[in-house]
């Protein structure tokens, strides 16, 4: 336990800030940035698990577990939404051909 | 010492992450990402959050990335064939997305400071943890399994032949 409770005195919460914005910003690029469609679903992958490192990192500072649960449940219901797109994406390179996001057009205007 | 731990685990993850957006084959990416979320896991251990810490490498690099594995290699999408956005939309997103980050960052260190809390012992235990999960939070925690059946079902039905 000394260890932990170092860590926590070691590394300030803002540094646990900085970081996750980071994450998030970058998952928000990759959106941006890509057109296959598989890319910017891993973007938002990598957004979730920036909001996760928050999470843990604040319930860790407050001593509050919490937040470590919601991570939890987050976690789920990324499982659950992974099993759906990738099903989606799939029936999508069946139809189309392929996943490039414009291509996909047919609810435009 | 754990600082330097957090130093490397966070340019780790951040580089990968990086790699990740910007690599243009997409198993690369998937690898990448692996890398980010493995450096993720290795954050949970220095929160002393083992539990998430472990769920993290079982369900994110475990299930989660070996699916976007197979359905890349299934889609046959294993080499750069992604025609490229316009240099004018690449700017666009990089110069949205930093501006997204300043924002953000702008906005945390304007806000209070954290009074820290003395942690209770093994607050990331899988004992600990159990025990609010399924005192507190044991309503959501059935609720889940309804959402994984019908994740379950909907994903059967999707991925089936017409």
């Amino acid at each position: 336990m000394n260890e932990i409770t170092s860590t926590i005195q070691v590394v300030p919460l803002e540094y646990y800030i900085f970081l996750s914005v980071t994450l998030f910003s970058i998952g928000v690029l990759g959106m941006l940035i890509r057109r296959n469609a598989i890319i910017a679903f891993m973007s938002i992958e990598l957004m979730l698990n920036a909001v996760n490192l928050l999470m843990v990192a604040f319930s860790a500072f407050r001593g509050d577990a919490k937040g470590q649960v919601f991570v939890f449940f987050i976690m789920v219901v990324a499982a659950a939404e992974v099993a759906i797109g990738l099903a989606i994406l799939t029936m999508i390179h069946h139809n189309r051909g392929s996943v490039d996001i414009n291509a996909l057009n047919k609810l435009k205007w | 010492m754990l600082e330097y731990v957090f130093y490397i685990l966070a340019a780790i993850s951040i580089v990968c992450a990086l790699m990740m957006v910007v690599s243009k084959n997409p198993i690369h990416s998937v690898l990448f990402l692996i890398a980010t979320f493995f450096s993720i896991a290795g954050h949970f251990v220095i929160l002393n959050a083992h539990f998430l810490a472990i769920v993290q490498i079982i369900v994110y690099t475990g299930a989660i990335m070996v699916l976007f594995l197979y359905v890349i290699m299934l889609l046959n999408l294993n080499k750069s064939t992604e025609s490229s956005k316009p240099t004018l939309v690449k700017i666009a997103a990089v110069v949205s997305a930093g501006l997204l980050f300043l924002v953000m960052l702008a906005s945390f260190k304007e806000s209070v400071d954290l009074k820290i809390v003395d942690t209770a012992d093994g607050l990331g235990s899988v004992k600990n943890l159990g025990k609010v999960l399924f005192s507190e939070y044991l309503l959501p925690f059935e609720a889940s399994s309804v959402l994984f059946l019908s994740a379950m079902a909907g994903s059967v039905l999707l991925a089936k032949k017409k």
